[in-house]
Order: C-alpha cells, then structure tokens, then sequence
C-alpha cells in the first residue's frame, strides 16, 4: 500500500521535474511557498521564482505578462484567494486572453481544517468552470496530481488546477493514463454510477465495495477534469446505470454536480444526486470531524446511492 | 535619442493631429467610446510608436521587440489610430471600431487586433502584466523594453500599487510606466472623487525613478523619458501633465466627454480645429 501524500506535496515535488525538462516554467507565488510547496521549486530554481508577497491580484496579472511572452507561469496561493480575490484579474488577464497561466491553488475545500471558513475554498471550482477557455483539473492523489502537472503544462492554455492540504490515500492505479477531459473508470456495476473527483474519489470506492456486499452494483469514475468534462463517457454510464451520484468536496452548487447534472438533463435525463456541502460556509475542526459533520463520507455516499436507486426505480413505476 | 529638432517636433505634432482626427471619426462612426482620455493620451503613443519603441509591424509578433500595454483601455481609438498608421492592420478597420465581429473591440483585445500586446479594460490591470514581461525580458537575457500608459482614475485601483511595489522590488529598469495626469474620471475632477494626490511623491515612495512632463510635448516627454531610462535599476513613471480632449476646444477639461461619442456638427467642428 503507498504511503499517503498530500497532493500540494506531490504538486511541489512535481514543480521541480518540470523544472529540469522544460526551461520556461515558471513559478508564481503570494507568500504561501511553505504552505503551497511552491519553496521546493524557489530552491531549486531561484532565477525562475516570483514572490509577488501578499497580492494575489498582482500575481495573476504579472503570471499573465509572463506567459504574454512564451513563458509557462504556474501561480500557486491558497483557493479561496486564487479564485475569489483574484477573480477579476483571473477573468480579464488569464481566461479573456487565453493565455497559458496554469493556476495551482491549494488548500481547497473543508479539509483546510482549523484555519476556518475564511480560508476554505468551496466555491472554487464554480468560480473557474464558468470562464470560458479555463480548463478545470482536480487530481484524486498524488500519483496522480504529478501526472496532472506534466499534462497541464504541455497543455496550451489557461488551467485551474484544484489541490488539498491534507494527506490523502492513493487510490487511482499508479499506472493508469492520465488525459486530460478523459474520466477514468474504476469500477464497473451496473445499477448506478458514482461520478467524483478529488478525494471524495477514494470514498466513492468504499461506497460502491459497501453497496457490493448489498447486491447493488455500482460504477465509479474518477472525473479529474470538471471542465471539458467527458460528456461522452458521462452520457454511456448515465444509459447503461441510469442513476447518477456525484460527490466533490466542494459546494453543492456550480461544481462537478452541477456540470454533471447540466449535461445529463440534456442529454440522459436519469435522477442525479449531488453530495457536496450545502450552501454553507465551513468552520474550524480537524479535517475529518468537518467532512463528518458536513456529509462528505462514503456513508453519505451510499445514502444517496440508494436514493438515486430508489428515485430510478419509482420513476419507472409512477405514472403521473 | 537624438535630440528632437524643429522639423521632427513639426512631423510628430502633424502625426498627431491626423491621428486625432482619426478618433474623432472614428468615434463618431461607432457612435459610442471615449474621446476625452484618447486625446490625451495620443501624444505620448506617438512619440513611443514613431520615435522611441523597437518594432517592426510586418512581423509582429517577432521577437525581440518592446511592447506597450495601454492599461488605461479605454482610451484604445489612440491605440488604434496609431496601430493602423504604423501599419499593423489596415485603415479600414478603423471604420468597424465597436461594431459587430469587428476586430477593434470598446476596450483592448490582444486576440482580436494586431499590435495589441495585452486585453485590458478592466482598469487597474495593465501594470502587472507588464511587469510579467519585464520579467520575461530579463529571464531572455533580452533588451526589449516595456512601456505602459497609466490613466489617473484608474491608479485608485489598489492592484496599481501591487504592481508599483511588485516593479520596484523586481527592480525592473526596463518598465517605463507614463501617467496620463488629466485629473479627471468619470465622475469629475480626481481631486474631488477621490483624491490622490501627491502623485510624484507616491511614485517616488513606491521606489519608482520619478519625472514629471508635459505630455502634450514631445520634446519634454522624450527628456523625461531619457532621464529615467539612464536609471537601470528602477522602474521609470512619467507623470505626463495632460489636458482631458487635448485638440478640440470644446471638449477640452470637460468630464462629459469622457465617455461620449461626437455628433455630425460637433465632428465636423472638431475635425476643423484639427487641421495641421
């Protein structure tokens, strides 16, 4: 079993690969290196490291200036200031231009902890989803953020990508491709599908080995990239299941439940449940005290995996 | 630089009239857009476009060139007229200025017209980008220069001063930043919305290599411009003293032609005060 790793560590260590095989990487930081892991890539390459100090707009205008002139600017800060002070700048000098700024924020969601509601980022992945041309990446590990890294980088084009801060399991095989908007299927059943990124990917899996030992059959697609999300793959599961749980660690509104159940009705009109916090802010507590209280488990999981079954299968017999 | 003569000050001064023409008519065509800050600021486009700036229009975006982000966006019909006369996309275009699918859009759009180096519009944003690429041009090991145009409205914006600690910090000696200090924004005098004064010594606080100018004047933007450029460690501002719709009289120091476009009569009376 691999040792647990935070994904901003493994983005940090990732920082400096990329470092060595591509020369015009650099990095953008608003005095969190320690916190971001950005430090790791300042040491190694202190020509090429910009602390802007505490000024997130200024960060994603100067990152913007950068790639404006070929360079490949990762800029990294906690999520809630990447994306909600620095939405402006994000808009107009990152996504209105399309220019090559990858933004790596950190400290995403409830398990920031005891820093509070202030410092956690639940509305992040809403905020950059809507912009057009940003890409939208949440990797499940760190196997996983550091295959992430290397694809945004040679990506061309501006891209959010959504870390945490505690340690997390590794629970997507190591050797598994990484595409960019491409899920990747970890389990196959065929009474419903479990459709998660980050680490609420990890609590899907006990969810559906729970629902197993119940006869029910569950899918679970690790949907690292929200945004373009793979509509295709999406839309074969919701046909062959039909009945859809999506979980994020992440308001309930606008993020990966909201892009799944946006396409679904659409294209698959099958019932969705959304497990994600509820139009809330957070508060102080250890990480795993918040994502018991705030209903992000793999029993929340299979609560509503069985609501979704349940509204499938009353759905087939109403009538009205 | 060499000195500018007699004859250089009449060939800019006639330069700039045309291309004040330019904007009138071609706000007037749009029927909306900002006259006042385009007149003040053409002055100074025009000595950076036509005197001082390393470009060649034929293979932009070729490297290595200085670049300008006018991050007082608005102001973008001197932009234009500048861009089109210096030859980066053809006159015509001038006439599609804020219409629909047309390449000049109301504000700055690096995507949609050539020559422009950065999008900007929302106010307060065109300062960092160019300190990016200051920053890029030293990782180059590049000469290339950066100049950015600064309205005096928009430095309420607090990312201005982000990014004035940001270039001073960086120490970058190749940013030239010019404020076009016409003391009016929308809503009147900047002294009266909110106050910013004193600029220079803001600048200077801010460890900038500070010089005031009158920025209707070739001779004294190109001393000033000089004189903190000999500086290569700091990051030079010009406080260019400017007159709101510098050229027209009747639009001159008056806020209401901050943001409006000319009639037919008032066209052909500006265009009449702007003969050469």
């Amino acid at each position: 079993m691999a040792e647990n790793v935070a994904t901003r560590d493994a983005y940090g260590k990732a920082l400096v690969e990329l470092g060595k095989s591509l020369e015009n990487v650099v990095v953008l930081d608003a005095d969190l290196s320690k916190s971001t892991k950005t430090i790791l890539f300042a040491e190694a390459f202190p020509d090429r490291f910009f602390n802007l100090g505490v000024a997130e707009a200024d960060m994603m205008g100067t990152a913007a200036g950068l790639a404006a002139s070929g360079y490949i600017p990762f800029a990294s800060t906690f999520g809630v200031f990447a994306t909600g002070r620095a939405f402006d700048q994000v808009r107009n000098s990152i996504a209105y231009t399309r220019l090559n700024v990858k933004i790596a924020a950190t400290h995403t969601g409830l398990t920031v902890g005891e820093d509070g509601a202030s410092h956690q980022a639940l509305e992040d992945i809403a905020l950059m989803r809507v912009l057009p041309h940003m890409t939208v990446v949440v990797p499940a590990d760190g196997n996983q953020t550091r295959q992430a890294v290397e694809a945004v980088a040679r990506f061309q084009g501006p891209v959010y990508l959504r870390l945490g801060r505690p340690k997390v399991p590794q629970v997507i095989p190591v050797d598994m491709p990484f595409e960019l908007g491409r899920g990747q299927v970890l389990r196959e059943g065929n009474d419903l599908t479990y459709v998660t990124t980050g680490m609420m990917t990890g609590l899907a899996l006990e969810a559906a080995a729970a629902l197993h030992t119940r006869g029910i059959g569950a899918s679970v697609v690790n949907m690292h990239t929200i945004k373009p999300l793979d509509e295709a793959l999406l839309v074969q599961l919701a046909r062959k299941t039909g009945a859809v749980v999506t979980g994020e660690e992440h308001s309930m509104i606008g993020g990966l439940g909201g892009a799944v159940a946006e396409v679904l009705t659409a294209e698959c009109p099958v019932p969705v449940i959304r497990v994600g916090v509820k139009d809330t802010f957070g508060e102080s507590g250890p990480p795993e005290a918040l994502l018991e209280k705030y209903g992000l488990t793999a029993r929340q999981l299979v609560t509503a995996g069985l609501e979704a079954l349940e509204k499938k299968t009353s759905g087939l017999r109403r009538q009205d | 630089m060499p000195q500018i003569s007699p004859a250089d000050q009449q060939e800019l001064q006639q330069k700039a009239q045309k291309l004040r023409r330019d904007i009138l008519t071609m706000i007037h065509r749009a029927g909306s857009g900002h006259p006042g800050g385009s007149l003040s600021v053409i002055d100074m486009l025009v000595l950076l476009y036509y005197r001082v700036m390393r470009i060649d229009p034929a293979s932009f975006p070729g490297k290595p060139r200085d670049r300008l982000v006018l991050s007082k966006g608005h102001a973008c019909p001197a932009l234009y007229a500048v861009l089109a006369d210096r030859g980066f996309f053809p006159a015509a275009y001038l006439q599609r200025l804020r219409q629909m699918d047309s390449p000049l859009q109301g504000h700055p759009d690096m995507r949609k017209t050539p020559g422009v180096e950065m999008s900007t519009g929302s106010l307060g944003q065109g300062l960092s980008a160019a300190n990016g690429m200051a920053l890029a041009a030293r990782l180059d090991g590049s000469l290339e220069r950066v100049y950015v145009i600064l309205g005096d409205g928009e430095v309420q914006e607090g990312q201005i001063w982000e990014a004035a600690m940001t270039a001073s910090h960086y120490g970058l000696g190749n940013l030239t930043a010019f404020l076009d200090y016409n003391g009016l924004q929308i809503d009147g005098w900047c002294r009266e919305v909110k106050c910013h004064a004193p600029m220079v010594d803001k600048w200077k606080a801010f460890g900038w290599e500070v010089r005031e100018a009158d920025g209707h004047d070739f001779s004294s933007l190109q001393a000033a411009l000089e004189e903190v450029q000999s500086n290569t460690d700091l990051p030079g501002m010009i406080v260019a003293h400017t007159v709101k719709g510098k050229g027209v009289s009747f639009m001159e120091n008056q806020v209401d032609w901050h943001g409006k476009a000319p009639g037919d009569e008032e066209l052909a009376r500006g265009l009449a005060e702007l003969t050469t």
